[in-house]
């Protein structure tokens, strides 16, 4: 199924008073173009087209199983870590049109300005700062001054500073859970990413833990393109502005997270949400 | 007829638990005999080699007069011949190790190497002594000198290298890898920042383990030509004028260790053999001190793993 | 092929990007160190080659003066007399009942003490075990060869009149001692390799932890166990230094124990502690002698890397 232009619309419903009902265009930061995946001989996902919209929380929600991780992993092409995947159709980056997943796109690029925090934190077995400063020193920054000021603004944005700004040598290990996957999130903050990818990042850690998360993808998506996959189905609610619904490695529903939410157009995405399956 | 039946199964349920008992038994009676071996071995060799050694002991030359005797050149020769084989197989063992964990693809190339590993290992190391004598003695014309001593026992402990370098690499998560990938690092940026580090104590503790290996070494030097009596010592590779390092001496020939163990034992007289359990005495400090680091080393970093 | 290098996207106002310079020179150090990484790995290839080469040449060279038959028939091997003669029966002679002896001590404890430690012994137990084994493992071969010569060949002679000062029974059982690590700790792998349903089935059978261990622990790693007697024996093969110092370097073909004897190994040491000038028969002799000691080990090495993939795949 095609979204064509018309899906980022977002129509706001007719104020009482006004009675006008306003259509706003957000902006893309990548479109999803006919995108399949196979392990091996395999086929996981079926020539999905969707567009991402810039400046915004998309979540993708849908049962266990059903190609979310593995869509959201095509995007910094981790998949060519594993021998034997192939990819088919497009990701198309903007604002220069670069196709992510081309062969002919060396995959550093993608993966130089997309960031990655997944499901278990995995910090590095370093110190905290060190962890942090690890995206910009892959990049080649040297200077102390700017790693330290890329640390602390990071770590500010991850909303982690005022517990670790003491301590900023000690190993990541010493951090709870809730706060080592801030610090993954600061980590892949630090260089600046223009899309930010969260593989169900709340879904190891306690609810206390989560609520932090989720106000800090909150803030987050003030200045950030994220694209979060998730399988509690009250979080996309909560934080997301668009939501797509996966099913066996297909998108079946793709739309304003208010509207699929509360007027889903297909039958099955009704029936996930209201928990007949999945 | 019942009650037969089972008085029966009872003496068969209590034989098999005294066969089961007297097993136990046995297994910790060969236990016991195993560890009275090795301590009788120790023992013998302390008791009869650590009265002769004093500071004579350990920087005399060999003499015909066994009061007059001493490991100098021995032990020279084997720290001057380890310092080669640690510079050579170092560096090889890791990077093959690398190469074998993290960059080999699926392929019969790779299939060849790892079969040619794991032969070697179990290739006699005299063997290792007899290609060294045709290849770097005479084919190479590098004479019987401490630095065909080093290549040899480099390729000797290769493989312990390299299998210590694979075994640390897996141990790593692959999470770390995929943390490093997402952030854009290539190949070697993962390896050389996140990875080596990461397997830092497995490496060592293969290291140390090779070099235990390499210092108790005797067949393969013996074939490329070491001396048994030997009354000079290789020249010094710290010079006194510029530009102060020297290399003459990897082209030296020198005696070993253990082969001055095995000269002095192989003499008739009892005194040589005093001598000779004396040098073993030193011998066994260095490998089980080694030995026993290398432990240490993989205990601690067991315990910091949890 | 790549693209050009992406620098910041202008319309936004962010983007920490690596400089075009950096990330070239980054291309370049990964494709070096991809070779060189690749280098010392087939370094072991032309190890291997390399001693084929050295060992077949100098034998052919061998062959030429000495017929094959000869060596292999031959039940005098005295390449350094006036009158030589080539045969290699009496140093494999030797090699095989040294290696003999060894293995019957190595084969019965090892299997006792592999059985026992993974059925019987608990943690802490094996914690003290190993590296006792490890220490044993880690005594130079001259010790062992000082040991035997020294300590337990005065010993034997006590209970044993017949016994010569050089002999094979004693090189042999201490060798037996040196290589029990090795058999007890791959026998041991095997054993613990198999899976623990099996043992729970022999448990709730009824059966003792002997009957378990013999009846089907044993079996079911037994292409693993043999694997370790394999390379046990290619161990004894080879070794040198305990054979040269006790068993003195006598090439008398025989079987018996309690007189000495020459192996292949203890030839090439004597012949190398000797002046034996390069491009003569003597020295080309050692090599011919290197090539069967090879070929052997080889043989064992093989069959127990084969067994040892059998039982990996089973499970």
């Amino acid at each position: 199924m095609m979204f064509g232009a018309n899906a980022l619309a977002e129509t706001t419903p007719p104020a009482a008073d006004t009675g006008t009902a306003q259509a706003t265009e957000v902006p893309r930061k990548a479109t999803v173009e006919e995108l399949s995946f196979w392990y091996g001989h395999k086929q996981v996902l079926f020539a999905i087209s969707m567009p991402i919209a810039e400046g915004c929380v998309t979540a993708l929600i849908g049962p266990s199983g059903c190609g979310k991780s593995t869509f959201l992993r095509c995007f910094n092409r981790m998949h060519d870590l594993y021998p034997g995947n192939r990819y088919g159709g497009r990701i198309i980056l903007e604002p220069e049109g670069i196709d992510i997943i081309s062969s002919r796109t060396d995959p550093m690029v993608p993966r130089l300005r997309i960031g990655m925090v997944f499901q278990k934190p995995n910090p590095f077995p370093k110190s905290i700062y060190e962890n942090v400063a690890a995206g910009l020193r892959i990049r080649g920054v040297r200077s102390r001054a700017v790693l330290d000021g890329q640390v602390e603004k990071s770590l500010r944005r991850a909303a982690l500073w005022e517990e670790v700004k003491d301590r900023l040598h000690a190993s990541a290990y010493t951090l709870s859970g809730g706060q080592q996957q801030r610090l993954c999130i600061a980590r892949a903050l630090a260089p600046e990413p223009e899309l930010l990818l969260l593989d169900e990042p709340t879904s190891a850690l306690d609810p206390i833990a989560t609520a932090h998360i989720e106000e800090l993808i909150d803030e987050l998506s003030a200045r950030y393109t994220i694209l979060v996959v998730t399988h509690n189905m009250q979080q996309a609610a909560r934080i997301s502005r668009f939501t797509a619904f996966f099913h066996l490695g297909r998108v079946i529903e793709f739309g304003p997270t208010e509207q699929v939410f509360t007027r889903p157009r297909e039958s099955m995405t009704q029936d996930y949400i209201t928990g007949r399956f999945g | 007829m019942a009650e037969m039946l089972v008085i029966d199964t009872h003496q068969r349920i209590a034989k098999a638990r005294r066969r089961d008992l007297l097993f136990a038994g046995l297994g910790l009676v060969v236990l016991f005999l195993a560890t009275a071996v090795l301590l009788t071995l120790i023992l013998d060799l302390v008791v009869t080699g650590a009265p002769h050694i004093d500071w004579d002991f350990l920087t005399n030359y060999p003499s015909r007069r066994a009061s007059r005797a001493g490991i100098l050149p021995a032990w020279v020769g084997t720290s001057l011949v380890m310092l080669v084989t640690a510079a050579l197989a170092i560096p090889i063992g890791i990077a093959a190790g690398l190469y074998l964990e993290e960059y080999a693809p699926r392929s019969w190339v790779t299939d060849v190497i790892e079969i040619n590993i794991t032969n070697l290992a179990g290739v006699p190391s005299i063997i290792y002594g007899l290609l060294a004598l045709g290849v770097f003695v005479y084919l190479f014309r590098l004479g019987e000198t401490i630095l065909v001593a080093g290549m040899v026992l480099a390729l000797l402990v290769l493989p312990v290298i390299i299998v210590a370098t694979r075994e640390a690499l897996r141990s790593i998560p692959q999470e770390v890898r995929e943390a490093a990938f997402a952030l854009g690092a290539d190949k070697w940026q993962t390896v050389s920042m996140y990875l080596l580090p990461a397997a830092r104590p497995g490496i060592l503790t293969g290291i140390i383990a090779a070099l235990a290996r390499a210092i108790g070494e005797t067949a393969p030097l013996i074939t490329i030509g070491a001396l048994t009596f030997i009354a000079f010592l290789p020249p010094s590779p710290i010079t006194s004028e510029p530009p102060f390092l020297s290399f003459d001496w990897l082209w030296s020939p020198f005696t070993v260790l253990p082969i001055q163990m095995f000269n002095w034992t192989s003499r008739p007289q009892a005194a040589f053999h005093e001598l000779a359990a004396a040098a073993g005495v030193v011998l066994l400090v260095m490998t089980l001190a080694m030995n026993g680091l290398a432990i240490y080393i993989r205990y601690r970093t067991r315990r910091l793993m949890r | 092929m790549a693209t050009s290098l992406q620098r910041a996207s202008p319309a936004s106002s962010y983007g920490i990007q690596p400089s075009p310079g950096f990330l070239a020179r980054r291309r370049l150090v990964d494709r070096l160190v991809r070779s060189l990484l690749f280098a010392a790995a087939s370094l072991s290839v032309l190890v291997t080659l390399a001693i084929v080469y050295v060992l077949v040449s100098e034998s052919l060279l061998f062959f030429r003066h000495v017929g094959l038959v000869e060596f292999l028939t031959d039940t005098q091997w005295t390449p350094l007399f006036a009158n030589p003669r080539y045969g290699i029966l009496p140093l494999l002679a030797g090699t095989v009942t040294v290696s003999v002896i060894a293995l019957l001590v190595a084969i019965p404890a090892g299997t006792v003490l592999a059985i026992y430690l993974s059925e019987y012994a608990d943690n802490r137990l094996r914690e003290v075990v190993k590296p006792l084994l490890e220490t044993l493992a880690g005594v130079p071969t001259v010790v062992f060869g000082y040991f035997a010569l020294l300590f337990v060949t005065p010993l034997l002679r006590r209970v044993i009149p017949g016994l010569a000062g050089f002999n094979m029974l004693s090189p042999g059982l201490v060798m037996g001692v040196m290589i029990l690590p090795y058999i007890v700790s791959l026998s041991e792998d095997a054993m613990r390799a198999v899976p623990d349903g099996l043992r729970e089935g022999a448990c709730a059978l009824g059966y003792t932890r002997l009957q378990t261990a013999t009846r089907v622990v044993l079996p079911a790693a037994l292409s693993g166990v043999t694997a370790a007697y394999l390379l046990g024996m290619a161990r004894a093969v080879g070794e040198t230094m305990v054979v040269a110092i006790a068993a003195g370097q006598n090439p008398d073909f025989t079987f018996n124990p309690l007189e000495g004897a020459a192996t292949i190994t203890t030839y090439i040491v004597q012949v190398s502690l000797g002046d034996v000038a390069y491009g003569t028969i003597a020295y080309q002799s050692i090599f011919a002698a290197g090539l069967t000691l090879f070929l052997l080990t080889l043989a064992f090495n093989i069959l127990g890397f084969f067994l040892r993939r059998r039982f990996r795949q089973a499970y």
